[in-house]
């Protein structure tokens, strides 16, 4: 099968069982995406698919086939980091950065969220065009993506600079 | 993960010519089915993509709102139509899962998802659900998450989607395609109770597919809301959770009401008792809570989970008076 991550389209010779995650990791040599609890409870292996994000585990690989991948080796342009990328560095949003690469590419595809006004289970006006990345809304948005070493502060803190018009 | 072949459907009839064959299952986003794959609970000889199929919201020109079964959680939750005039669906299906698995996941699929006992997940247990006539450990065993109404001695589980306790009180109808043609079935009576066969979970036919669901004009939904109470504030569960819509007379009335519970029974619980309490009924938390009493009076609870009979009717309750303001 032919698979599109990071702007490159690859040839891919892979079991049909293969998980877009596995497929990632152990065919294509992008282990930048992570493996935590490999049943969609943890976030790690979050990645960006035309612009969406998913969680990888639970994907079969043969599922995304013609979709453009991005994963957290696509994030940066060359040696120049993605801004919440350099926001995370300078907030120490992380500790041992196991669930950095899910987190960064979870907040980027919340980010496209929120753009495209989708709302969230705490937004109260579910009518409202434009929805604020406040306090609640981050961290409702944010949650299908697990830290053990606790580093949500700066985590939080790192999108809201990012991606908040107003301090969250 | 047992091997498959692989087939992606371009259309409802390409997709029941694969599906009628043996062992064919279909799959939408993969989130329930590919986990219980790899965890050798389902083994399906043959996949059958069906996301392809149509998606999307479309309103008739009797107001009937029909969804594409291949719609994802996340556009159904963000669009325009569902929020404005069925709230509660909206909110019901953004309290579940996550937001990844909400992009993942169609709504013909969210309908067909399986229990999340762990019972049922465990192979080393006894599940008359996975294993029929090995028994239910979860009967004596750790049950805070399962059945109060519903139940039977053979199963305790509990049906986990968010998104069906809404559709259950909107009367939703879903359309189905099969073998032996096109039908319409009430979501409410899409799923099975338990019984003595807990593995047969739907009325669907083999090979039969969700095509679309259709709800209903129901104007008085734009005062609705979908209350989820659970372990944490996020991504969890359901112990209990509430659907509710409310039509006020101007005497202070329940001129008519919907109502339906999740996380109580082994299907989304549409609440007809309460329902028929309430209806002409003065809208006061008196009335409500009589009602709730009164849905939740058959219900049977296990060693761990008697809390959810009060934690039902308190949460009915709530909802009811919330909906007594004005619409947010």
């Amino acid at each position: 099968m032919y698979l599109t991550v990071n702007g490159q389209t690859k040839a891919v010779d892979a079991d049909i069982r293969t998980s877009l995650l596995d497929m990632l990791r152990e065919h294509l040599g992008l282990t930048g995406t992570k493996k935590g609890c490999d049943q969609g409870a943890c976030g790690a292996c979050t990645v960006l698919v035309d612009g969406e994000r998913i969680v990888s585990c639970l994907a079969l690989a043969v599922q995304y086939e013609g979709r453009s991948i991005t994963t957290v080796e696509g994030l940066a342009d060359g040696e120049a980091l993605h801004p919440l990328q350099r926001a995370f560095v300078a907030h120490d949003g992380f500790q041992c950065g196991y669930c950095t690469p899910g987190q960064l590419c979870s907040a980027i595809g919340m980010a496209g969220e929120i753009a495209r006004g989708v709302p969230s289970v705490v937004t109260a006006d579910l009518t409202a065009d434009s929805i604020a990345l406040d306090h609640d809304e981050l961290r409702e948005r944010m949650s299908g993506n697990l830290c053990r070493c606790g580093a949500y502060n700066g985590i939080a803190a790192a999108i809201a600079e990012t991606f908040a018009k107003e301090p969250a | 993960m047992t091997p498959f072949s692989f087939a992606r459907a371009a259309d409802p009839a390409a997709a029941v010519h694969e599906g009628v064959q043996a062992g064919a299952r279909y799959l939408g986003g993969g989130t329930n089915l590919v986990d219980l794959m790899r965890e050798g609970i389902e083994h399906p000889a043959r996949l059958v993509d069906v996301t392809a199929l149509p998606a999307g919201v479309s309103t008739g020109a009797d107001g009937a709102v029909t969804i594409g079964a291949a719609t994802k959680n996340t556009a159904l939750a963000a669009d325009p139509v569902i929020r404005a005039r069925y709230p509660l669906l909206a909110r019901a299906i953004l309290a579940g899962a996550s937001a990844q698995i909400r992009n993942m996941a169609t709504v013909g699929g969210n309908i067909l998802q399986r229990t999340r006992c762990a019972y049922f997940y465990d192979p080393a247990t006894a599940c008359n659900k996975r294993a029929p006539g090995s028994g239910c450990d979860a009967i004596g065993g750790f049950n805070r998450m399962h059945a109060i109404l519903g139940a039977s001695p053979a199963c305790v589980a509990t049906h986990p989607s968010d998104m069906c306790v809404a559709l259950a009180a909107l009367d939703a109808i879903v359309h189905l395609d099969g073998p032996a043609g096109a039908r319409r079935l009430p979501l409410t009576e899409l799923h099975r109770l338990p019984g003595d066969r807990p593995d047969l979970e739907t009325a669907l036919a083999p090979g039969e597919l969700i095509v679309a669901v259709e709800l209903p004009p129901l104007p008085f939904a734009v005062r609705s809301t979908y209350r989820k109470v659970r372990d944490r504030a996020s991504y969890a569960f359901a112990l209990v959770s509430v659907a509710a819509a409310l039509d006020l007379g101007a005497d202070g009335t329940v001129r008519n009401l919907r109502l339906a519970l999740g996380g109580v029974a082994h299907k989304p619980w549409r609440a007809r008792i309460a329902e028929a309490e309430l209806r002409g009924a003065p809208a006061d938390v008196a009335h409500f809570r009589a009602a709730a009493e009164a849905e939740l009076a058959a219900a049977a609870p296990l060693r761990d989970n008697g809390f959810k009979i009060e934690l039902a009717k308190r949460t009915i309750a709530a909802v009811l008076t919330e909906l007594t303001g004005e619409p947010a």
